[in-house]
């Protein structure tokens, strides 16, 4: 599943940061998803959400909050932790 | 002379890791804040002696969560560090500051900088913070395992970075970092939090906790409106006292000054230019500050980021970002503290999109020439039983500028569509107490970059009309007013032909020429040109009122009010944006493009009008 269906409270581990085909150069979003510490195994939590449509979201990765937009969260594939147990 | 030679050294830091406070601690009051040549990035250098006497230059760098840039701010950091900017000499001694309460992402990018292989200090900002958390950090070994110097420092203290401070003014400089930094940088950081660091829980409780409130989607906005009120309040009520004060005392220097002078063209040169000028730039103080406070604030306690990230819904849909919020409603009261608070807008092409509208916002000194043409021309009666029929006009001409704003911005968004999407991805610090000397500091760098760099621009351009206005002087047998024979006076009747199709007279034209300097000006100027002999601004007003009523269309007045929701004519507001941009490119675009649709919609309205009565 993608970071943007996760459920309000529920925690998930990164499996990738997908790149979306960019026009000439690389997926800077992406990369900076990386950066920030969206790497595969790390535990990440939705914690709130916008008040207009649920955007953006806010995600708890590690001891950070970030608000990221939809479309930006889209990229990460996460796993909820249950799954990942097994 | 000194012995020793200047030390030149840079602080480096994700962004909110307290680096700017820790700036503040090392170099006081000893700042200068600029531009970085030909861009808005702001550029912060301070000086502080060192115990064994040598001079210590630091550099406030823009925070950065990577070298590899994402954004302006972080590309000029980057190009400072690796020496490839021309006008700013490299950095001898790089300072990494990180959050102790943040370490998991601040740590990678210290590896990212060690690996540059410049000699290197990692300071270890918010120590108390950190063991308020039970958050326990082994700086011996998190010292051997990067093979850098690490120090802690508490921003907030005095005497908190006197560790740092030592470090810093050694003869020779820490050696290279001797490991080699390469591979998966989250693997690295994950075994050295794992070596060094004990975590007790994720967040703070506080943060959760506030979060839950002030993030929520009912309780959150309703909390983010009464801020928002509450600083509107304060902006357009508070500085009031002060600014009549301002206005009082520079009338009265003036009259003293004219008072001493032989009266002539150096007395009305110093009255009406200079210190009218003078008192004109300061009047604006007042309101930058009470502003400023309030962002300073609010961004000090981290509660900035959830505004934006509140807004950033609705913002975003109209090619802006939750950040522009703030800026555009100041920009109420005032565009010129209103432009400067889009520095808290990180993103550049979103700070230039609230910069170009923010003139938009219906600015307290249009409300005095709204105020005497709903008076003279709108009757006072009750709409649909409940509304008075002035109020609804005043309220339609608010409506249609925050309107035309959400256009203007919505169809600069398509026009740079094409470039690549526009990131949010905000980090939501901390909540933390702002603390005074900060504040203090923050204001005074606002209070200087108004004075300095708009309030010349602004003083020039008054006495540049003061002349415009006074020369050449009236002949012995005049018959009309004095303005009428200035250039003004002339330029006015020229301006009359292109204004023609708008329905403004000859003397709307002059009006328009003083209301450059202050729009509210533009009543008094009216006064003149009409001639109106009255005691004071208020029975003015009404004299004037019932003198235009009789004299222009129905026509003629509201193509004015239209005209005066773009009115493109602040020289203040333009300086504002000249300064802040950086370009007179921009600023030639907002003032052609205000103009434009200024002109466009009063055509409209006029042609509209005069067809239909």
């Amino acid at each position: 599943m993608r970071l943007d269906s996760l459920p309000f409270g529920q925690s998930a581990v990164v499996v990738s940061v997908e790149d979306r085909p960019q026009v000439g150069s690389t997926d800077v979003i992406a990369r900076r998803l990386r950066e920030l510490g969206f790497v595969p195994g790390e535990v990440v939590k939705l914690v709130a959400t916008g008040p207009v449509r649920a955007d953006p979201l806010l995600i708890q990765i590690g001891f950070t909050r970030f608000a990221l937009r939809r479309s930006e969260a889209a990229r990460v594939a996460v796993c909820l932790q249950a799954e990942a147990a097994v | 002379m000194n012995a020793l030679a200047e030390r030149h050294v840079a602080l480096v830091g994700n962004p909110n890791c307290g680096k700017t406070a820790l700036f503040n601690l090392l170099t006081g009051s000893r700042q200068k804040v600029a531009n970085y040549a030909g861009v808005t990035v702001e550029r912060k250098e301070g000086r502080f002696t060192a115990p064994s006497g040598r001079t210590v230059r630091v550099l406030d760098l823009p925070g950065a969560y990577s070298l590899q840039a994402a954004s302006l701010d972080e590309a000029i950091t980057f190009d400072v560090i690796s020496g490839r900017r021309a006008d700013e000499l490299a950095p001898e001694l790089l300072v990494c500051v990180v959050d102790a309460t943040n370490l998991r992402l601040h740590l990678r990018f210290v590896l990212e900088l060690l690996a540059l292989g410049k000699p290197t200090i990692v300071a270890v900002n918010l120590m108390d913070v950190a063991r308020r958390r039970g958050i326990e950090i082994d700086l011996v070994r998190l010292q051997q395992a990067l093979g850098v110097p690490v120090v802690d420092t508490i921003a907030v203290k005095h005497g908190g970075a006197k560790a740092l401070i030592d470090l810093m003014d050694r003869n020779e400089l820490p050696r290279l970092p001797p490991i080699s930094v390469t591979g998966d940088l989250h693997l690295r950081v994950r075994q050295l939090l794992a070596d060094a660091v004990r975590m007790p829980t994720q967040t703070a409780r506080i943060d959760d906790a506030l979060d839950r409130w002030l993030l929520h989607p009912v309780f959150g906005l309703l909390t983010l409106a009464a801020i928002m009120f509450l600083i509107f309040q304060a902006v357009y009520a508070w500085a009031t006292p002060l600014m009549d004060l301002i206005d009082a005392g520079t009338v009265a220097v003036g009259e003293w000054v004219g008072a001493h002078l032989p009266e002539g063209p150096l007395a009305s040169l110093l009255v009406d230019g200079v210190i009218a000028g003078t008192g004109g730039v300061i009047i604006f103080l007042p309101q930058i500050l009470i502003l400023f406070a309030f962002i300073l604030a609010l961004e000090e306690t981290g509660y900035l980021p959830r505004a934006a990230f509140l807004l950033d819904r609705m913002m975003s849909s109209a090619g802006l970002s939750g950040r522009s919020f703030i800026p555009l409603l100041s920009s109420f009261a005032c565009a010129i503290p209103g432009i400067m608070a889009t520095r808290s807008i990180q993103d550049p092409r979103d700070r230039l999109a609230t910069i170009l509208v923010a003139p938009l916002m219906t600015c307290s000194a249009r409300l005095p020439v709204y105020a005497l043409l709903i008076a003279a021309f709108i009757p006072q009666q009750t709409v649909w039983g409940v509304f008075n029929q002035q109020g609804l006009v005043l309220f339609a001409l608010y409506f249609a500028a925050v309107l035309s704003a959400l256009l203007v911005s919505w169809v600069m968004k398509q026009w740079r569509r094409g470039s690549d999407e526009h990131p949010l991805m905000l980090e939501l610090p901390s909540y933390r107490l702002p603390h005074l000397r900060d504040l203090l500091i923050g204001l005074w760098e606002r209070a200087m970059i108004f004075l300095k760099r708009v309030g010349g621009i602004i003083l020039a351009s008054t006495v540049l009309l003061w002349f415009l206005l006074s020369f050449p002087g009236a002949p012995a047998d005049a018959t009309g007013t004095a303005i009428d024979y200035s250039f003004a006076g002339r330029i006015g009747h020229a301006m009359a032909v292109v204004f023609a199709p708008l329905g403004f007279t000859w003397q709307i034209c002059i009006a328009l020429i003083p209301g450059l300097a202050a729009r509210e000006v533009a009543v008094a100027s009216l006064a003149t040109v009409y001639a109106v002999a009255a005691v004071d601004e208020e029975a003015a007003a009404e004299a004037l009122g019932t003198l235009i009523s009789s004299d222009w269309s129905l026509a003629t007045a509201l193509s004015l009010l239209v005209w005066y929701i773009y009115a493109p004519m602040c020289l203040s507001t333009l300086a504002t944006i000249k300064r802040e941009t950086n370009s007179w490119r921009q600023m030639g675009f907002a003032t052609f493009y205000l103009f434009a649709l200024a002109y466009v919609a009063s055509l409209i309205t006029y042609q509209l009008v005069s067809r239909l009565t």
